[in-house]
């Protein structure tokens, strides 16, 4: 693969890395935004293997792979099956912001990632690098998907989202990680997400529903 | 520039003149076929117009000056970026005020005349329309100066003749991330400009939801003619647009020939039938949105143009 290749494959996959989260910020049917992480998850899948590509390095390629087993299979589809037990009217995600006004947040979150990414980006201008600010902007919208949200799966999403964004950013920044560390991380987001998907089960046979806003008090 | 290039230019607004009405009339026919009618055919809008033309001209009590020539500034502004864009050939006469921010500008030009006409009859749909239409106009305005300047970066220019032959010169650069996403923003913009589905319904007089209609319900005739006329050529000079923007390719050059200018005008028709019928097969498969889910879609194409901006000017600063 030549320069001009890999940066373009980089750049693609970092835009849509971003233009999914973008995507599962506006959508509003849980199932669609479960399918939008998988996608996502691909789309991150696709910078270390490219990466291992251009190196001609093995270790980057099974990272990427597992990431797409991960992220891209298994995570969504437990996920999915959460979503599918809930009761038909509560699939949509129920944001406290309407959409209008997180659509804008996003922008703003956006532009901020630009700004305070800048000076790391000075530091070595490398193509990879300058994919960063996607992968931050990536976090930001993230940690605000997780304050956003009422229902606990909804805000399950923005966990997962969150947990790509910073795999991202180590990917680009640190040009690679170690895979041990990598599969460590991801086993403990698979047994969190399994946690997740019990608990919100759990909460569901108990309150008949995931509302968070309705458990602040303790009962008996 | 040469005296072709003129004719170049004179094809485009004749042109613009001429196709508008059978471009919404193909719109409508393909959306009558596939819907199962047998539809009015594609010169349908003409005889419309026709029809119009030679009718009676009246005026509701009270109106003003305003009311009175909004149509033709909608018709004037609608040619007038005809003439400045390049559609046929890239060396029109009037390519240094080609400007995309300028024609931004004029098409704005066209939505506030109309929307004072319709505050101007002091009727309740009047204003109503009037109130809706500035609503998007003000949501997509900056959409499409921010898609604009995602395109105008790998040209260095917002000039248009300068984009389009930058693009020319580097095909690879439609399928970098920046374009696509202003393509997609643009598509939005332009939908929602023209008003047409799912932001607003051109085939229904439904109080609830009219937003376009409510703006002209007052206007009768000749002016009716011209209104309608001037809305049909805004739709076909975006469309154009739109289409040479991305796809450039059997434009004319900026110093043309016979052929050339002949070739030119060929393929722009082409593309503009083809994103048409593209555009109305879409809108038999959507229903209208809200009112109020409206503001969402353009917040998002908005949000899509600023990622156009970022990704073209961050990511590929480098190369």
């Amino acid at each position: 693969m030549t320069d001009a290749t890999y940066s373009g494959v980089l750049d693609l996959a970092a835009g849509a890395f971003l233009l999914f989260a973008v995507l599962i910020v506006w959508r509003r049917d849980l199932r669609a935004t479960v399918r939008l992480l998988a996608w996502q998850g691909a789309a991150l899948a696709v910078l270390p293997i490219a990466e291992g590509v251009q190196r001609h390095d093995v270790a980057p390629v099974v990272v990427g792979l597992a990431i797409l087993a991960l992220r891209g299979g298994v995570l969504p589809v437990l996920l999915g099956r959460a979503v599918s037990t809930e009761a038909r009217e509560r699939r949509e995600s129920a944001p406290l912001v309407n959409t209008t006004a997180s659509l804008l947040t996003v922008a703003a979150l956006t532009v901020l990632a630009y700004a305070v990414t800048r000076p790391m980006i000075a530091l070595s201008p490398t193509p990879t690098t300058r994919a960063v600010p996607a992968a931050f902007a990536v976090i930001l919208i993230a940690v605000f998907v997780l304050v956003s949200r009422r229902r606990a799966l909804s805000q399950a999403v923005g966990f997962l989202m969150l947990d790509n964004g910073i795999t991202a950013t180590a990917f680009l920044i640190a040009a690679g990680v170690p895979l041990i560390v990598e599969l460590g991380a991801s086993l403990d987001i698979l047994f969190a997400v399994i946690v997740l998907g019990l608990l919100a089960g759990h909460m569901q046979h108990t309150f008949g529903g995931t509302d968070l806003d309705q458990l602040r008090e303790l009962r008996d | 520039m040469n005296a072709l290039a003129a004719v170049g230019a004179v094809v485009q607004v004749g042109g613009v003149l001429v196709g508008a009405p059978f471009v919404v009339g193909g719109m409508r026919q393909v959306r009558a076929r596939l819907e199962g009618r047998s539809g009015g055919g594609i010169g349908q809008p003409w005889r419309d117009l026709r029809k119009q033309l030679r009718k009676q001209e009246l005026r509701p009590h009270g109106t003003t000056v305003v009311f009175r020539v909004a149509p033709a500034v909608a018709a004037g502004s609608a040619l007038l970026i005809a003439a400045i864009i390049p559609l046929v050939t890239l060396g029109s006469p009037l390519d240094s005020s080609a400007d995309l921010f300028g024609v931004v500008g004029l098409l704005f030009l066209g939505t506030v005349a109309l929307t004072l006409a319709g505050l101007d009859t002091g009727t309740a749909f009047g204003g109503m329309g009037s109130s809706r239409e500035i609503t998007i106009a003000a949501l997509v305005e900056p959409t499409i100066l921010l898609a604009v300047f995602a395109l105008s970066l790998p040209g260095h220019s917002a000039n248009l003749a300068a984009i389009v032959s930058a693009t020319l010169a580097d095909p690879a650069q439609v399928l970098t991330l920046g374009s696509v996403l202003a393509f997609v923003a643009l598509v939005i913009v332009i939908v929602a400009e023209t008003g047409r589905l799912p932001v607003d319904n051109p085939s229904t007089h439904l109080e609830l939801t009219m937003i376009h209609e409510a703006m002209i319900l007052e206007y009768s005739g000749p002016r009716l003619a011209l209104v309608e006329w001037a809305s049909g050529m805004r739709l076909t000079v975006l469309l154009a647009l739109l289409a040479n923007l991305f796809l450039p390719w059997g434009i004319a050059g900026a110093d043309p020939s016979v052929l050339g200018v002949l070739i030119g005008t060929a393929a722009v028709a082409v593309k503009v039938v083809v994103l048409a019928i593209v555009l109305a097969v879409a809108e038999v498969f959507i229903a209208k949105l809200r009112l109020f889910r409206v503001p969402e879609l353009l917040a998002g194409s908005f949000l899509l143009a600023l990622l156009a901006v970022t990704a073209s000017s961050f990511l590929a600063s480098a190369r």
